[in-house]
């Protein structure tokens, strides 16, 4: 099924010694292959099933402080020794940047594996679409479920090898079980739509199929019938899976790249307070079986946990080798982006935060890109439901909320419900006082 | 005679041969095989990042019957790999039984040269030009703090074998050229971005010192946000621009007219054909027949001639975009719709270029007429919920409406509606018609294609701004 490292090896081996005949003075290649099988179902019915199988290269040489990439799926040996020809000859003429290299030897990761990112488990397609259905029977038990969006499940493996001229070779294999669900209910000639999915290194891991159906249908019925609000300033509680969006833009915000060309709102927060006094943000990247474990970043530097928000205050950068250069830094591993990154629980429970004010929104989805890092500006359309007196009192759609991330930061307060479910994690959050456009 | 199966040990004959063995009781299925050559060429932070470029071929084999597609894909392209993807198909529909329909419609059309973009322009002079963009832009003035530009070219050669040993061909160029700047004043940061492209060499839209505009473009809209205040919140009248607006369309309109939603029944129109969907004055086309334009296809990714497929006419709801699968399930032809991001994806209906056509009146009338309101230049990205209607899009050049005058600029707010009556609160149709510059890229399930979009000025009645102003 999935090749070996031998086989990895030696791709990246003709890779590394090729580049250097052809005046290469450094080099590094990344050797990936990955297999998946994925099925979708619809209404109970299988609708696909597809099988990938992926192999390629991505190939950089150095000629001083020159630079160039080069990426293929070709790799027929005659096609291969073309490439990295051509990818030689483009580093000759492109310009120096005197901060082109490596990265630090020192840095490299070294040591054992355990952080258990591989589950053997082979499921046979009939397997997969048994699953899936039991979730779509469970959604199409309740009454108002009328169709669906398809529902489905992938198996995914994948292994690579990161080789490079200065001695770092080292490869791993990870795996990924996806289960999905998406329904449709209908009601007095409203139709919405909402969907559950479970992913996870471990097959045992992911949600069980009547979980996954019975959440789907759940939340696709409680928005029906909506209603559109009034514009008016409001305290907003992101559910979960809309909150855990503010950590990417925050993750945009403070990579050592936008750090070092100043294109972020953050610029010049670096140990000051971003947050209100009792956020902290750690992205950890050594959570055995997590999504967003690994050992190492593309340039082979091992990646170290991080506290990157401290009682409120920024306290470190998302950083690589290059844009680290610029600023003076180290790199901590961070050339391929954040790992599992999260908010540490707050100090409230989930029925405190509905409780906190008479009257709030509860948004459950937003659509829309969000956020501008630059600026900081913050605007989606969004749906979700009213809250009144701590209860769920109607489903709110068609609305737009609006506000700058220097201000959102400082007003949110986290409940206690963190779960590791994605590799961005957050538990339920509020935010005071934003704008919400409606009628 | 294959062009893709050149380098592999896989013959024609032998493919077609696969190709029988696995579709002969299948409805519908063919051996697609691609080959993507793409460059990207950056400068960034007054550098030249590096010059990158990637070779991807492979083969996507898809068997359907009935409503159930089998699809394998390899980048190995190889007889031993072909086989284990034709059992692969074999067994998912080992229970059913189909009936293939060999005839497809043939085409001699073709909407773009067979040019390999990479190649026409030498790596040194990309680099130049950058390095040119760059230096004009920063010498503009002094409040321009980063600029990044970037060439993008792709070339891609497609070939679909059918069962009945038709080969299809078709060959695709396609670049984009995009700059971005920011500009600090007085403490405020703002950016732009300005991009151009199409099926034609780099060239064609950068001649006679062309460059220069994308740079002023993206100068001036930067300079413009500099000055931009805090967007209004509520519902109020709208009027869009001409061109690139049209993305509204794409969203609001466009998505939940593409067959798969139709057929399954999960889009707000699958029972709206022949009905009012909105404004007498509103004719909508998807139309993949338009020389050099980033959306347009010789052929669909199913060896269907692309064509100008009427949506809207006069208001009324005639066609969705269809791809084989959809078609037949629906009793209905394929209108060339049918597309994929690389052959690593399934066939999804898909838009090509959705344009919108002229009506009678003139912009100035628009903003004339609106008391309180905002009229939309730009936007970023927008997205939809094809189950429920509601789409957003995100301003990226707007400004008041005021007594019927053009006034400040705002910030980048969030509009958002609901598709189905959107459309029907257009009070007023342009007759400026525009299309994009050619940027276009549009998401569904995870694949990205290329798109267009075109329309005149828009007024409509009545729109949520997402702005922070009450």
């Amino acid at each position: 099924m999935i090749k070996e490292k031998d086989y990895l090896n030696n791709i990246a081996e003709q890779c590394l010694s090729k580049s250097n005949k052809l005046g290469s003075t450094d080099v590094s290649v990344m050797v990936m292959h990955s297999v998946s099988e994925d099925v979708s179902v619809r209404n109970r019915k299988l609708d696909g099933s597809t099988r990938s199988e992926n192999l390629g290269i991505t190939l950089t040489t150095y000629i001083g402080k020159k630079k160039s990439t080069i990426s293929s799926s070709d790799l027929h040996t005659k096609n291969l020794d073309g490439l990295i020809n051509r990818c030689v000859e483009s580093t000759k003429i492109t310009p120096e940047d005197e901060l082109n290299s490596l990265a630090d030897k020192e840095l490299y990761f070294k040591g054992d594996k355990e952080l258990d990112l591989y589950d053997e488990t082979v499921l046979e397609n009939k397997k997969k679409i048994e699953y899936i259905n039991e979730a779509e029977e469970e959604a199409f038990s309740r009454k108002d479920i009328v169709n669906t969006n398809g529902s489905g499940f992938s198996q995914n493996k994948s292994n690579f090898i990161l080789a490079n001229s200065s001695g770092f070779s080292d490869g791993y294999k990870t795996s990924q079980f996806t289960a999905y669900c998406e329904v449709v209910s209908k009601n007095n000639g409203s139709m919405e739509r909402d969907y559950e999915y479970s992913s996870k290194r471990f097959f045992n891991d992911i949600l069980k199929p009547k979980q996954l159906g019975s959440k789907a249908a759940e939340l696709a019925l409680k928005k029906l019938n909506p209603k559109k609000i009034k514009s008016e300033k409001l305290n907003i509680i992101f559910d979960k899976r809309i909150a855990k969006g503010f950590l990417s833009s925050f993750s945009s915000a403070i990579s050592s790249s936008a750090f070092a060309k100043g294109t972020t709102f953050l610029k010049d927060k670096l140990n000051k307070k971003v947050f209100g006094d009792k956020i902290n943000i750690q992205d950890k990247a050594d959570i055995k079986k997590a999504n967003g474990s690994r050992y190492f970043d593309i340039e082979g530097v091992k990646t170290k946990p991080l506290e990157l928000v401290k009682d409120g205050a920024l306290n470190d950068l998302l950083i690589d080798t290059y844009n680290g250069k610029k600023i003076k830094k180290k790199s901590n591993g961070r050339a391929s982006g954040s790992s599992n990154l999260y908010f540490l629980n707050g100090d409230l429970s989930f029925e405190e935060l509905l409780n906190s004010t008479k009257k709030l929104l509860y948004i459950t989805e937003t659509i829309g890109r969000g956020s501008n890092i630059i600026t900081g500006d913050y605007s989606v359309g969004a749906s979700g439901l009213m809250v009144e007196n701590g209860e769920f009192s109607y489903p709110v759609s068609e609305i737009t909320i609006a506000g700058n991330l220097n201000n959102i930061y400082k007003n949110i307060s986290l409940a206690n419900d963190l779960e590791f479910n994605y590799s961005t994690n957050s538990p339920t959050m509020l935010v005071e006082g934003m704008i919400v456009g409606g009628k | 005679m294959s062009d893709l199966l050149k380098n592999s040990d896989l013959s024609l004959d032998t493919a077609d041969k696969i190709v029988s063995d696995t579709l002969h009781d299948c409805d519908d299925g063919e051996l697609y095989i691609e080959d993507t050559k793409f460059e990207t060429v950056t400068l960034d932070d007054n550098k030249i990042k590096s010059s990158e470029y990637s070779i991807d071929s492979g083969y996507g084999f898809r068997a359907i019957t009935d409503d159930v597609i089998a699809y394998s894909h390899s980048n190995e392209i190889s007889e031993e790999s072909l086989k284990k993807s034709s059992e692969n198909l074999k067994s998912t529909l080992k229970s059913k039984k189909g009936t293939y329909n060999s005839e497809i419609k043939k085409t001699n059309q073709k909407f773009y040269n067979d040019i390999d973009p990479i190649e026409t322009k030498s790596l040194n002079a990309k680099i130049e030009l950058l390095n040119l963009m760059n230096e004009y832009s920063r010498s503009k003035d002094q409040s321009v703090k980063q600029v990044s530009a970037s060439f993008l070219g792709e070339k891609k050669n497609v070939e679909i074998l059918r069962l009945g040993g038709e080969l299809l061909k078709d060959s695709r160029p396609l670049v984009r050229i995009n700059i971005s700047m920011m500009v600090e004043k007085n403490g405020r940061k703002e950016t732009a971005v300005y991009g151009v492209g199409g099926r034609q060499s780099y060239d064609e839209y950068l001649k006679d010192g062309s460059w220069k505009k994308l740079c002023d473009e993206a100068f001036r809209i930067a300079t413009t946000n500099l000055k931009s205040k805090p967007s209004p919140a509520g519902e109020m009248k709208v009027v869009l621009g001409p061109g690139w607006p049209a993305i509204l369309i794409h969203e609001a309109i466009g998505h939940g007219l593409e067959g798969d939603f139709n057929r399954k029944k999960t889009s707000v129109f699958h029972n709206l054909v022949g009905r009012r969907v909105a404004s007498e004055g509103v004719t909508i086309i998807d139309d993949g027949t338009i020389d050099n334009r980033r959306g347009s296809l010789n052929i669909d990714d199913e060896g269907t001639p692309t064509e100008r497929t009427v949506l809207i006419e006069k208001g009324i709801l005639k066609n969705f975009m269809q791809d084989r699968l959809n078609a037949r399930l629906m009793n209905t032809k394929s209108t060339g719709n049918g597309r994929r991001e690389n052959y690593k994806h399934i066939v999804l209906p898909r838009m090509r270029n959705t344009i919108m056509l002229n009506g009678t009146h003139t912009q100035e009338e628009m903003i004339n007429s609106v008391n309180k309101g905002i009229f939309a230049v730009s936007f970023g990205g927008g997205q939809v919920d094809i189950t429920s209607g509601k789409f957003v899009f995100n301003c990226t050049e707007a400004y008041e409406i005021v007594d019927g005058k053009i006034g400040a600029p705002l910030k980048g707010a969030t509009l958002i509606g609901d598709g189905p009556s959107s459309l029907k609160e257009v009070l007023m149709v342009g007759n400026n018609m525009m299309l994009d510059p050619g940027i276009g890229t549009c998401g569904k399930s995870g694949q990205g294609v290329p798109v267009g979009v075109g329309q005149p000025s828009l007024l409509i009645d009545n729109m949520t701004v997402g702005g922070t102003q009450l």
